[in-house]
């Protein structure tokens, strides 16, 4: 019997994209260039976050004209967001045939309660988590693919090392657990019963586990995956540098040799500036995007 | 026994872990020099586009012809056999171009369109259980090649002398008969 939109086909799309790097693009041009940089899948948005934190207001799923143009563009997976809880806007990206939809939090959350019941749908969802807790919640409703959230359009790494490194170490602790302790802490991290079991046996997610939000240069790529990311996002870092082409280039190049320390200073020589930063505790706590999701 | 997996970009840690259940010793290989003391080798799934400027990148298009036309055996899954093909649907050029195989990319539609199906796979079982994501599959094959498996009327597995090329992810299931046919395969190659 033929089956689509089983876990096994949402999980492994998520699996053939380790040690890639997925860009954002606003436009089709964007995104081949990234597709000639080696992206493994571009995200197709109306405006990179860095953008969207400056024009403020309400960010929604991108006008559906842009990502049209992009899916005609390429031929890697195209992605694109849709706010936290609006399973509309999820259900419309999924019947343009966009390949992997974020519910993401750079986009205003559409309902303060509740995440879309991601199992429901036959296209695979990608989910931003700070710690385990978060995301073992996001793959009990059915996320294929988790990401650190990190903070978007910053430039800057320590939230995602942040979310990284408390992952990780989270689940070390449960994996050395005995299983009389499994239940209580599944309380303690609001984590399925269930899936913290898996994370105890094995000893590591259930889904693949990307790094975003804040990635800029190619050495902020390989720090994430020593850390233990299977791959990047890369959201405003490589449009919004002074040579995006050659940083997407150099930051693929970082991702497939991220202990290499040679070839990252080759391809890191004279890419020209990164993205602007932003010291995180510039931000008001209000407007900072990690603090959306349940 | 020890078998290489091409590991530029894509599901690598699922085809070492096969590997290993179906009796060999597999290694991770990211650079060219890592090939010398391989029997065979695995070119996983992923990203075609994204693994072929890699494996220019880093010579690999030269040495992976060499290894090939030495006898050595290489399996391609799904971006990996788009990878040996010599034609590519819709493109004049191919990346390694060692099987005489025709591949159309993504020919089974989006990700919304991926499924899965059990089916018989000749000289692997009858009842293969087969992930197809993104998958394309192969048009034509060349006279020396030999069809193992169609999925309604597509052919998605095929062999030509030491090659082997599936449309679909052999590593993303627990049964290793697949892994274990490629073995047996290098076996016959390196007597």
């Amino acid at each position: 019997m033929v089956q689509v939109g089983t876990s096994r086909v949402k999980k492994g799309m998520a699996e053939m994209q380790k040690g890639g790097v997925i860009m954002d693009v606003v436009n089709a041009e964007q995104a081949k260039i990234a597709e000639a940089a080696g992206a493994v899948a571009v995200m197709a948005l109306e405006r990179v976050p860095s953008d969207i934190r400056a024009a403020g207001g309400v960010a929604r799923m991108a006008d559906l004209g842009i990502v049209e143009e992009v899916l005609n563009a390429v031929s890697i997976p195209v992605m694109a967001k849709a706010r936290i809880g609006h399973f509309v806007e999820a259900r419309v990206l999924e019947s343009m045939g966009v390949d992997y939809i974020d519910e993401s939090e750079v986009l205003t959350p559409a309902d303060d309660l509740y995440h879309i019941n991601k199992k429901e749908f036959t296209v695979p969802f990608v989910c931003g988590a700070r710690d385990l807790g978060e995301a073992l919640r996001r793959i009990g409703e059915g996320a294929s693919m988790i990401r650190t959230k990190g903070e978007p359009g910053t430039g800057n790494i320590v939230e995602a090392v942040r979310h990284m490194r408390t992952m990780m170490a989270q689940i070390r602790k449960v994996q050395a657990m005995s299983y009389d302790e499994l239940m209580a802490e599944a309380k303690n991290l609001g984590a399925p019963y269930e899936l913290l079991e898996q994370v105890h046996k094995t000893g590591k997610l259930p889904v693949v586990n990307f790094a975003a939000g804040g990635v800029a240069t190619p050495a902020d790529a390989a720090l994430m995956m020593q850390l233990g990311a299977d791959g990047v996002f890369v959201g405003s870092g490589i449009f919004k540098s002074e040579n995006p082409e050659k940083f997407a280039r150099a930051i693929v190049e970082a991702t497939t040799h991220y202990t290499d320390y040679e070839l990252i200073a080759r391809v890191s020589k004279g890419l020209g500036s990164p993205m602007t930063g932003i010291e995180i505790s510039k931000i008001r706590e209000a407007d900072r995007m990690q603090e959306r999701g349940w | 026994m020890k078998i290489g997996v091409l590991a530029l970009q894509g599901a690598v840690a699922e085809h070492l872990r096969m590997l290993e259940e179906a009796g060999a010793t597999a290694v991770p290989v990211k650079k060219v020099e890592e090939l010398d003391e391989l029997d065979g080798l695995v070119l996983p799934g992923g990203e075609s586009t994204t693994i072929s400027k890699l494996m220019h990148k880093y010579g690999f298009m030269d040495a992976l012809r060499e290894f090939g036309k030495a006898g050595k055996p290489i399996f391609g899954t799904c971006a990996g056999a788009i990878l040996l093909a010599k034609q590519i649907e819709g493109q004049d050029d191919c990346h390694l171009g060692l099987m005489d195989i025709k591949v159309e990319r993504n020919a089974f539609g989006r990700q919304k369109e991926s499924f899965e199906v059990t089916m018989p796979v000749a000289g692997v079982g009858a009842d293969y259980p087969a992930v197809f994501i993104r998958a394309p599959y192969i048009m034509e094959v060349g006279e020396n090649a030999e069809v193992l498996a169609k999925y309604e009327e597509k052919i998605v597995v095929a062999r030509e002398g030491h090659y082997l090329a599936a449309a679909f992810h052999p590593e993303l299931t627990e049964d290793t008969r697949m892994h274990k046919y490629f073995l047996d395969m290098v076996k016959e190659y390196r007597n």
